[in-house]
């Protein structure tokens, strides 16, 4: 066992690559159940999102490519969860597991021919004069667009809940979507927009597991990240701030225990692979004690009566 | 068509299987207070849902202000200056008043301009109100008031108040009608739904009734007798309930200092209730929803657990017993919201009745069901309660709000209780099969049970009960005989008008 093999540096360097995936996830998720929807099918968006971005990544051979065909693809799938939820008004916890089964299933089809390939590489961004600074700069400012796109989103999704218009009337949709309907606003249409953004977070998560974290395509390789996303909105009390400092955590466990492991710990490596769920998972319910901040509308079917 | 603001011409809405409105015409003039009456079902809703929006009429027109007037959507209708105040407030519990007030404005001034504009409206109109507040920490007439401030701050020509009062003290009404003067007085028109006839008679210029979808009259409120207008809404005379003269006997029921923390965010915790009731007697508890009405009925329901001590029932402590043992012990309860507390909805009425007549009606034997002796339970509470339902194997959701609670009030009357606590007994349902009800709960106590009936109609109470009481934030007031009582008395049991206190020091 040798601990001054792990680098601190890099360490800080590569949980903020391994936090990405899961906080960009959980961002969309977030939107979609401030919206008073639930939808369990993020795992399923993610997996998807990773074959068809490393497809098209793969085809095109350019990883902004993938990311875009991710989103889409994501997207997409997760307009036939809205169109089971809103339309029909079936039933979401249910409609959601079926989008996950379906999504890991259509993944490992398409993936078929993928299996072994190199995708393109994504350059890092190596901010000239800040990535030099000692210590913060390999930490902070030399890595890849993603990195960066997944911080913004989280300040995208804080202004856009708190400031904007718009974002009323998403949280007032979840809140209490039959007061909605009862001021005019259009439930059915804001709660399919909200769906779909979701949806293309997942992908776009999905498809940084396929092109960066690992990169190459192997069969359910998104291994619960989506079931992570969920717990940790569900943890962070619907805040995005919390998210983020969810997610680092999630990927700082994750970087550690992979370090523990290449030193050689003399820890079970099966302990140490589920510590980044169960530590994440712990913290998170500490911090979340205060009961019941959910939109109170989560979960429930809206249907405009008369 | 000069003069008048809006024409209402042979306006018809049919759902399956119901016609809501048939062809109803009416006038409302500029600066005039316009009652709309009937009893529930009578079709005022959907007719005021088709002014303000929300629903489209299948045929008939109406004229605003001399143009033709077609709203798409409520928000069409509230730019052509018509606002509405809902019956059940169309609030965000997790929002501030501030952030509520936007959502119902097409085009929203910064939150903190806002803020002023509604302090300044709010103090204008008498109607205090902080816009940083939490909308689900406020009390009834507050989140009314924020309904109303919504609307004002638009300058609606046409407001549209859904029994506004039905959740008010008699103080809050006064302040509201106050308000409503004064906005008349500016010139704004009120359409004004109410069954409440002496508010109506206060208040009202004209009068149109609804029965049945269908427009049967109009009056001059003011010269109208309140039992003449009753009998314009039901189309017979009324039945009054009426009781035998009863010696109240042995203490049944007895509360001795319960307190309980109430299990919801926004609820209400119990704080050191303690009240006697006694055979043959009825105790009336008033108060404004969410006071507290709907945890005492869950720790008298067994739902909410308290120390044994805190709940006595013919003697034995009880507090610390479940639903099961209360029920067998004699001691029932009947809770307001129907669909989903007092009856499962997707359930036919024979299942309804199982779940808790089960045991007293002994429909149950070994853990085995007798269907055949449930379904004549059933049976016999559709007979005596008059429920209008094709038969017992008719789901509960199927049932008209009404209909509904005939039954499940009839389910446990039927049942003998020695205690039997009802809350909200005829919320919904219309004025004759109202007065049966009563009659049932006053028919219980002559035969010797003790009767609770937390109400939010003050006049229902006045009616059947013989002592009185009314819950305010968790606690009770003093309990006092329910003969002599004035309406003024009534409201400072209830907590006056909340938060003018504040205001006016």
């Amino acid at each position: 066992m040798d601990l001054s093999a792990i680098n601190p540096i890099l360490l800080l360097a590569s949980l903020m690559v391994a936090a990405t995936a899961v906080m960009i996830a959980a961002l969309g998720e977030l939107i979609v159940e401030r919206a008073g929807v639930l939808n369990l099918g993020v795992e399923g968006m993610m997996i998807t999102g990773a074959i068809i971005g490393f497809a098209a990544a793969v085809h095109s051979g350019s990883p902004a490519v993938g990311f875009v065909a991710a989103a889409v693809g994501g997207a997409g799938l997760s307009l036939l969860f809205a169109l089971l939820t809103q339309v029909a008004l079936a039933n979401q916890v249910a409609s959601g597991l079926a989008l996950t089964l379906f999504g890991l299933g259509l993944s490992s089809l398409i993936g078929q021919g993928y299996v072994g390939i190199k995708p393109p590489v994504i350059p890092k961004l190596n901010i000239p004069l800040l990535s030099d600074i000692p210590v913060l700069g390999p930490i902070l400012f030399r890595h890849d667009m993603v990195v960066y796109f997944g911080i913004l989103l989280v300040v995208l999704v804080w202004l856009f809940l708190k400031y904007t218009r718009a974002g009323l009337v998403l949280r007032a949709v979840g809140e209490n979507h039959e007061a909605a309907h009862a001021l005019g606003y259009k439930v059915v249409r804001i709660r399919v927009l909200a769906i779909m953004f979701g949806g293309a977070c997942a992908g776009v998560g999905g498809a940084y597991v396929s092109l960066v974290r690992v990169p190459q395509w192997t069969e359910g390789m998104t291994a619960g990240v989506g079931w992570i996303a969920l717990a940790l909105v569900v943890f962070a009390s619907w805040k995005p701030w919390r998210v983020l400092l969810g997610a680092y955590l999630f990927g700082g466990v994750t970087v550690l225990q992979l370090n523990l492991q290449a030193a050689g710990i003399a820890i079970p490596v099966e302990y140490l692979s589920m510590s980044p769920y169960l530590i994440t998972i712990i913290v998170l319910v500490i911090m979340s004690n205060r009961r019941s901040a959910s939109p109170a509308s989560l979960g429930k079917t809206f249907h405009a009566a008369q | 068509m000069t003069g008048k603001l809006l024409s209402i011409r042979g306006l018809t809405k049919a759902y399956p299987g119901v016609v809501a409105n048939s062809d109803v015409s009416f006038d409302i003039e500029p600066g005039e207070v316009h009652a709309l009456l009937g009893e529930n079902g009578a079709g005022k809703s959907t007719l005021v849902k088709m002014i303000y929006g929300l629903v489209k009429p299948d045929s008939g027109h109406m004229v605003l202000q001399g143009r033709e007037y077609t709203p798409a959507e409520p928000q069409a209708a509230r730019a052509a200056g018509v606002a509405m105040v809902f019956q059940h407030f169309s609030l965000f519990d997790a929002l501030n008043v501030a952030e509520n007030v936007a959502l119902g404005m097409a085009n929203p001034p910064k939150t903190s301009e806002l803020a002023a504009k509604i302090t300044d409206v709010s103090e204008q109109y008498g109607l205090p109100l902080d816009p940083w507040k939490i909308v689900g920490d406020l009390s009834a007439g507050e989140r009314q008031r924020v309904e109303i401030i919504r609307c004002l701050l638009q300058d609606p020509k046409l407001l549209i108040m859904d029994e506004p009062t039905s959740v008010l003290t008699p103080q809050e009404v006064e302040i509201l009608f106050a308000t409503l003067r004064k906005l008349k007085a500016e010139g704004t028109s009120i359409l004004y739904i109410s069954h409440k006839l002496e508010e109506i008679r206060a208040l009202c210029d004209e009068a149109t009734i609804l029965r049945l979808g269908k427009k049967v009259g109009t009056c001059v409120p003011r010269d109208t007798s309140a039992a003449q207008m009753a009998e314009l809404m039901v189309g017979s005379e009324l039945h009054r309930p009426e009781r035998a003269a009863t010696v109240p006997g042995a203490v049944r029921l007895a509360l001795r200092g319960l307190s309980v923390t109430s299990p919801g965010q926004f609820g209400t915790s119990l704080k050191d209730i303690s009240l006697e009731v006694r055979a043959g007697e009825v105790l009336g508890l008033a108060g404004v929803a969410g006071n507290g009405q709907d945890e005492l009925l869950a720790a008298l329901a067994g739902e909410i657990l308290a120390k044994p001590g805190m709940v006595v029932l013919d003697g034995a402590e009880i507090g610390a017993k479940g639903p099961g043992a209360r029920r067998k012990m004699g001691l029932l309860t009947a809770p307001e919201e129907r669909l989903g507390h007092a009856a499962a909805p997707n359930m036919s009425l024979t299942e309804n009745a199982l779940l808790t007549g089960a045991e007293r009606e002994a429909l149950m034997q070994n853990g085995f069901l007798k269907w055949g002796k449930a379904k004549s339970f059933a049976e016999a509470i559709i007979k005596r309660f008059d429920v209008r339902t094709p038969g017992p194997e008719t789901a509960a959701r199927a049932l008209s709000g009404g209909n509904l609670q005939k039954f499940v009030i009839g389910r446990e009357v039927m049942q003998r209780p020695d205690v039997l606590v009802v809350n909200q007994p005829t919320w919904g349902v219309d004025a004759s099969a109202a007065a049966v009800i009563r009659q049932a709960l006053l028919d219980l106590a002559v035969g010797g049970a003790a009767i609770v009936v937390i109400s939010q109609d003050l006049d229902e109470l006045m009616e059947v009960a013989d002592n009185f009481a009314a819950l305010n934030e968790g606690r009770l007031s003093e309990i006092r005989p329910a003969k002599g009582l004035s309406m003024e008395e009534i409201g400072l049991m209830m907590g006056g008008a909340h938060g003018l206190e504040v205001a006016h020091a």
